[in-house]
């Protein structure tokens, strides 16, 4: 995926959970850009049986979803190509991270709206802070919920406008009790899991975090050239960028690389730092690795990819001589190695990968990053409904 | 949820019920923030008073800003309003009628209006305080520029001076709080007076981000009351917690300036840690007080711990205090024997678990 901005603007409007008023928000604007002469459609939008939001759309433009038949059952997903022949200047998507259903042109929803803004379509769209690729582990810790449903985080980063819905989660434990957000039998339940104070009350700190971050990152860059701020103005985090962090991820075959990767990445993100990932094979291409590892590996670079983030396959006898080697030649400040597995510890007189590399990682920072998985509640939820 | 119900004294089960009852008499404090004039802060507090009212609450209007919309007045039209009173010509909240009408709950304009000279409070957010422990709810809104420890980086960015304020302990108190967001162009649009000089938009995002952090920390505070209040130890947190681990032979500056860097990017939190040793020559004493001073520049926060195992000493405090990473200094010597024991470094890293442990070189 190039990395030019699109055509068109992207707005999210980013909530901490169900029920906070975030599609009800952004139909509003769509009613006031609508006042204001702008051409505007609903592209998707989910009702869930909310009267006043479902007020809210009255007399905009509805885009038929497109039916698509699935292991004998009828879908419905928004109709991109039907947008595009319409061509509105603004285009309403209710649930950004949703997954399509297989048989669709896209996996994913932000992939149509990405197809969208190419074309030069403005999109109103909303997401909660759940489904940020970046926090998946801090969300399961914290929910008990693996949330399948994420929108990386350099999708969130190209948006022109990242806005909080807010609302307090007494306000919103109300709304649940009395029905607005779900239905009764629903709400009891949702009471009883996610919708737990202590859990809203983090959720809504880390939305609030989030979009504080997200403002800062599109506010004027100090240290463009020709940019001269007022003096006194700049604190020290704002120097300029000659300590620059580079930051390297260590793939490995273990499930814990995928955790590794996002922690490494958000970190890198907040630094500013740049960010590689890298495995390391005795033969080049991983051919002396067995089928299971290889197949991970692979997987694992891949999820890198995706987050936008540089990978390579480095071929060496010694795994913490070779990343080492690679990291001093590419002027890498900071390694990420997982935790090592409880069976990986080292045995008597043998090092430990960990030891090895900080051993030999002199003037380097080596962070083991934390296993954030969540033993109080092992459970895996599609999210959908977060 | 990770999350550990802790023993509690008596004395802390008392001062528990003492505050459990004074929380009970207490009106509830809800307050709209906002980062500038136009983000629709009374707005949001007036519908929330007519949404209320016409649930059957008891709700008034104690005091309302001169300027209105006409979305105001159609809100305003739909609630009981307590006239402001006037004092020497300048319109003040009548605290007294209210508390003798006694609504349960009372919406209040710009919590930061100085009241005359003369008047029973100098500042309306007392007065707001009289009619919380009255037991009558307030619903208020605010502008960022007004909170007492946010008033000079505010100024820095937009170069108006304010000199009413409100303490920050006064929000903190607040039982909810929510920040009214909305695009800087937004406000522009609305307000027309931010058109004036260079980079209006740049200004209002910069308040927008303090705005946004304010509440996040006010609402990390309201985390830890509510875990206390619950007897919960808290395992885990929204904010990055950064622990610096020293000694006085560790190489402290380039750890802590690290430290400093990662916790201002991540708007998170920094604490130092030394454990203390029973016997230090006078030359690591020396030594220790330097790296201290640097923690103290840096405006860490600086913990001496106490405990018989330096590791376990750390790592009982990280896990108390919701430490996100540690971050350690590491000697390449090696020991001999710790090649069977393994290092402190190994049972470190091995005890933080759910704690990234960032290890420097020395």
């Amino acid at each position: 995926m190039p990395d030019r901005p699109p055509l068109g603007k992207l707005k999210i409007f980013l909530g901490y959970a169900a029920g906070v008023g975030k599609t009800y928000q952004m139909l509003e604007e769509a009613q006031a850009a609508k006042r204001d002469g702008i051409d505007v459609v609903i592209g998707y939008f989910e009702p869930h049986g909310r009267k006043d939001t479902i007020a809210k759309t009255e007399g905009l433009e509805l885009v038929p979803r497109r039916k698509i038949d699935y292991r004998g059952g009828l879908f419905e997903e928004m109709d991109a190509d039907a947008i595009l022949r319409r061509h509105p200047e603004l285009c309403v998507v209710d649930e950004f991270p949703h997954t399509n259903v297989p048989g669709s042109d896209r996996l994913k929803r932000w992939q149509d709206v990405q197809v969208l803004l190419d074309a030069g379509i403005d999109v109103l769209t909303t997401m909660n802070i759940q489904h940020l690729e970046s926090l998946n582990d801090q969300i399961w810790n914290i929910t008990g919920i693996r949330v399948r449903e994420t929108i990386p985080d350099w999708v969130m980063q190209q948006a022109d406008q990242v806005v909080m819905v807010d609302l307090t989660p007494r306000a919103l434990l109300n709304r649940l009790t009395r029905g607005v957000v779900y239905s009764r039998e629903k709400a009891e339940k949702a009471l009883e899991n996610f919708f737990q104070e202590s859990t809203l009350v983090v959720l809504r700190e880390l939305a609030l975090r989030q979009t504080a971050h997200e403002v800062e990152i599109r506010q004027v860059d100090y240290d463009a050239p020709g940019f001269d701020p007022e003096p006194g103005y700049r604190d020290e985090a704002d120097q300029p960028s000659e300590n620059a962090d580079r930051i390297l991820i260590l793939v490995t075959p273990e499930p814990a690389t995928a955790m590794l990767i996002r922690r490494g990445k958000r970190v890198a993100d907040y630094l500013h730092a740049d960010c590689f990932a890298v495995a390391v094979s005795r033969e080049i291409d991983l051919h002396d690795m067995p089928a299971r590892d290889r197949e991970m590996i692979e997987h694992h670079l891949n999820f890198a990819r995706n987050l936008h983030i540089e990978t390579r396959v480095l071929q060496g006898q010694d795994v913490a001589r070779t990343l080492v080697e690679f990291a001093h030649l590419n002027g890498v400040t900071h390694l990420f190695l997982a935790r090592p597995q409880p069976s990986q510890w080292p045995a008597l007189s043998r090092r430990s990968l960990v030891q090895q590399v900080v051993h030999l990682a002199r003037d380097m920072q080596v962070t083991i990053a934390a296993d954030r998985a969540n033993r109080q509640q092992p459970q895996v939820g599609s999210g959908a409904g977060l | 949820m990770p999350s550990a119900i802790r023993r509690r004294s008596p004395e802390e089960l008392l001062e528990q019920i003492q505050a459990e009852e004074d929380y009970e008499r207490r009106g509830r404090l809800k307050v709209f923030l906002g980062y500038a004039s136009g983000v629709g802060k009374s707005f949001r507090m007036l519908d929330e008073g007519r949404r209320r009212s016409e649930r059957g609450q008891d709700v008034v209007v104690g005091a309302i800003q001169p300027k209105t919309t006409p979305e105001i007045e159609a809100v305003l039209s739909k609630l009981e309003v307590i006239p402001l009173r006037q004092v020497d010509g300048v319109y003040v909240m009548d605290t007294a009628a209210i508390l003798k009408r006694h609504p349960s709950v009372c919406l209040v304009d710009g919590l930061a209006y100085d009241n005359p000279p003369g008047s029973a409070h100098a500042s309306r957010w007392e007065d707001v305080n009289e009619l919380l422990d009255a037991g009558i709810s307030v619903i208020t809104s605010v502008n960022i520029q007004y909170i007492d420890d946010l008033r000079e980086r505010v100024q820095r960015v937009t170069g108006k001076i304010v000199t009413q304020t409100v303490p920050r302990s006064f929000l903190n108190s607040a039982d909810e709080i929510v920040i009214v967001d909305a695009p800087p162009e937004m406000c522009i649009a609305k307000d027309g007076q931010a058109g004036a000089g260079s980079g209006p938009e740049q200004k209002l995002s910069e308040l927008r981000e303090i705005a946004l952090l304010l509440a996040a920390d006010v609402v990390d505070k309201q985390l830890e009351a509510y875990l206390h209040r619950n007897g919960i130890a808290q395992t885990f947190g929204a904010q990055e917690r950064i622990l610096v681990c020293i000694t006085p032979r560790a190489n402290a500056a380039p750890m802590i300036a690290s430290g400093k860097r990662n916790a201002d990017r991540f708007h998170g939190d920094l604490t130092v840690a030394y454990v203390r040793q029973a016997e230090i020559s006078a030359t690591d004493q020396e030594a220790l007080e330097r790296n201290l001073a640097i923690a103290r520049a840096a405006q860490a926060r600086i913990e001496i711990l106490d405990g018989q195992d330096p590791i376990e000493t750390l790592l009982k405090f990280a896990h108390d205090h919701g430490v996100t990473q540690i971050f350690v200094g590491h000697s390449t010597r090696e020991q001999w024997w710790e090649r069977f024991t393994g290092t402190p470094l190994d049972r470190l890293i091995r005890g933080a678990n759910d704690i990234d442990v960032r290890v420097f070189p020395h």
